[in-house]
């Protein structure tokens, strides 16, 4: 157990999984279905790639799926409605989506509430305020819309790396730069560690956390504008329950729950992982779509029966060290 | 002051109130009841009735937060019950039925429990997993469809009536007589915030900490499950997708607009019913009122927030200054005359 981390299990997990596939259908192992993978699940490894920061930082935030929702009823209505520029939309969207999750952040810090609960209040007013703007669903034909969407780099073997699909490997090169190259990065593990050990070290924990939160919040716009490239539409209801699968897939990953330790690349294997049942399912044809929740399930209590060993072996090993010296 | 209210209930039971008051305003046959086929009917009632299933989750919730946990499967427990009551309900009796319904409530809060008190695991986390996984395995029950079912005595769950009210009023009712005997009756209440409020320094002085959580974990389920079935019951059928939907959100509202504390160590019962209505009474005004019922969630974001940051301690700290400052001027002005 010991030096073997938990994101080098999840590698393993995505391999061992994906060999079981292909040796059923031998078709699974080709770049047009890895290709499809990567597509279908650009939206949850944008969001993933922030939830991993806050959840390292040892918070939670439910509020991503809403946050998407209300943003592709806003870059619809703006854009279809307003007509207004994509480019001007997808910019007000960004800053608006940051300064809701600044404003989260903020209450966290100054009222010292659970960021848990702060967050839900997020959920019920981002998606009320996506249902204000408008319940319909909005097709989007905005020319943007197709040119990015018939935009694709051709891989070897007839699959296609569509832009989506680059902007999330993007966006998770770019965090894993900034979780572990940075100071900024550096912080975030500090305040996952101990939040009262970080503040006598002179790190400001109240502007980190507000950061935090606010560079979920954006990446949950960035994702929500990818998924309305997805849909080409705009709809208040959609992208509900994503918060789940984020948490599920960065928790598969390997990045502890109570903070303090994980990686972006993990949460990255967690999406695949996730993609690869539900791609299995899509291939048998007979099992229903449900399944996905289960096995993710069993996933998730896998994943979180071994980082709960993790930690009794490590307390077990400083406790037996602190036996040896005294 | 603002922040010693919640404890007497005043608060809530004013917000009640208040709610009632622009209910009526916006409804004017809002209070009417009438007697029809031995059961009332009104708008009351109605709060009353559709309340029913959050009531019972939140009787369950507030133990749990009592212990400074959280369940978030409640919902999907809700789903799972009610796909078990409606797919055995035609061919099995009454008492088979809800057996095996309200045990599958008790296994899903043991399993809970057992992931919180034995293994450790965070509620929020461990509650997660039965969130994820247990509306995949309430579809596996119902094979995917909405399962409908005919049988009158699962039926009277629903759209019975004694004594001219509502069933699914009774049950609640009941269930809320029993829990407060139960839980405030005997020292089990005290236990249960002494578990919250501190649980090594609990386990030290010899309260039973894990055998607390397992059991607030197993309570919850079952009051989940019954949930579900008053649900099923009332649509005479089970939609695994819906049924319970975001519920769990409702119930953990309820607890905190009744003032129990998200850190554990007190609780109250009574209150969080209180909130329950509150909640309920809400979204009946709203849709009375011809509003699109979306404001709902707007309504319910701004009343969590308000909660929120009333009992949050930092700003209680600055109610606290603020009275001590104008104490100590008040002092010093009396010592100048």
């Amino acid at each position: 157990m010991k030096g073997l981390p938990p994101v080098v299990i999840t590698a393993i997990v995505l391999v061992a999984g994906f060999a079981i596939c292909a040796t059923q259908y031998p078709n699974i192992a080709s770049t047009r279905v890895v290709g499809n993978l990567l597509t279908d699940n650009a939206f949850l490894g944008i969001v993933a790639t922030g939830m991993t920061f806050v959840i390292i930082s040892g918070g939670i935030d439910l509020s991503v799926g809403s946050v998407i929702g209300f943003t592709t009823v806003f870059v619809a209505i703006a854009i279809e409605r307003l007509g207004i520029p994509p480019w001007l939309a997808f910019v007000a969207i960004l800053v608006i989506c940051a300064a809701f999750g600044a404003a989260m952040g903020g209450i966290i810090h100054l009222f010292d509430l659970p960021p848990f609960i702060v967050t839900l209040a997020g959920m019920f007013l981002a998606r009320g305020a996506s249902f204000l703007l408008s319940t319909e669903s909005i097709p989007i034909n905005a020319p943007i819309y197709s040119t990015v969407s018939d935009f694709a780099l051709r891989l070897p073997g007839g699959g296609r790396l569509t832009a989506i699909a680059i902007i999330m490997l993007i966006v998770i090169a770019a965090g894993a730069l900034l979780l572990h190259l940075t100071r900024f990065g550096a912080n975030v593990y500090a305040l996952g560690g101990s939040r009262a050990t970080t503040a006598l070290m002179g790190i400001p924990v109240g502007s980190m956390t507000v950061r935090i939160y606010m560079l979920s919040s954006a990446l949950s716009g960035l994702a929500g504008i990818v998924f309305s490239f997805y849909t080409a539409a705009g709809y208040s209801l959609s992208a509900v329950g994503v918060e789940l699968d984020t948490i599920a897939a960065v928790v598969i990953g390997g990045t502890l729950l109570t903070g303090g330790q994980g990686t972006v690349i993990g949460t990255f294997l967690g999406i695949l992982i996730q993609g690869l049942i539900q791609t299995y399912i899509t291939f048998d044809g007979t099992l229903s779509s449900w399944w996905t929740k289960i096995v993710t399930g069993v996933l998730l209590f896998a994943f979180i029966a071994l980082q709960q060993a993790i930690i009794v072996l490590a307390r077990r090993s400083v406790l037996r060290r602190a036996g040896a010296t005294s | 002051m603002m922040a010693r209210l919640p404890r007497h209930g005043l608060a809530q039971i004013l917000a009640l109130v208040m709610i009632l008051a622009v209910d009526r305003m916006v409804s004017p046959q809002f209070f009417d009841l009438r007697m029809q086929d031995g059961r009332l009917f009104g708008s009351v009632i109605d709060v009353l009735n559709r309340g029913a299933p959050v009531v019972l989750l939140s009787l369950g919730m507030v133990l749990v937060i009592a212990t400074r946990g959280i369940d978030l499967s409640v919902g999907a427990v809700m789903a799972i019950a009610g796909a078990i009551a409606a797919s055995l309900a035609d061919s099995h009796s009454l008492p088979l039925v809800l057996a095996a319904a309200l045990g599958t409530g008790l296994i899903c809060g043991l399993w809970n429990g057992f992931l919180v008190a034995v293994l450790g695991i965070q509620p929020i986390i461990a509650t997660l997993i039965l969130m994820v996984a247990g509306r995949g395995i309430a579809q596996l029950i119902t094979e995917g469809r909405i399962v409908t079912f005919t049988s009158p005595d699962l039926g009277w769950f629903g759209a019975g009536a004694i004594l001219g009210f509502p069933a699914p009023v009774v049950i609640a009712a009941g269930m809320l007589g029993l829990t407060v005997a139960v839980v405030r009756g005997s020292a089990l209440g005290l236990l249960i915030e002494a578990t919250g409020g501190n649980a090594r320094a609990s386990e030290l002085a010899g309260v039973g900490t894990r055998l607390m959580i397992l059991a607030v974990y197993a309570w919850c389920g079952l009051c989940a499950a019954l949930a579900g079935i008053i649900s099923a019951a009332d649509i005479m059928g089970a939609d695994a997708n819906n049924a319970g939907l975001w519920l769990e959100l409702d119930a953990i509202l309820a607890v905190v607009i009744g003032g129990t504390s998200l850190f554990g160590g007190r609780f109250s019962l009574l209150l969080a019913v209180v909130g329950a209505l509150i909640i309920q009474a809400m979204n009946t005004g709203i849709l009375l009122s011809g509003y699109p019922p979306e404001l709902n969630l707007l309504v319910k974001a701004v009343v969590v927030l308000a909660v929120l940051l009333l009992q949050s301690p930092r700003l209680a700290g600055l109610a606290g200054l603020a009275a001590r400052l104008r104490g100590a001027r008040l002092r010093l002005k009396g010592a100048k005359a």
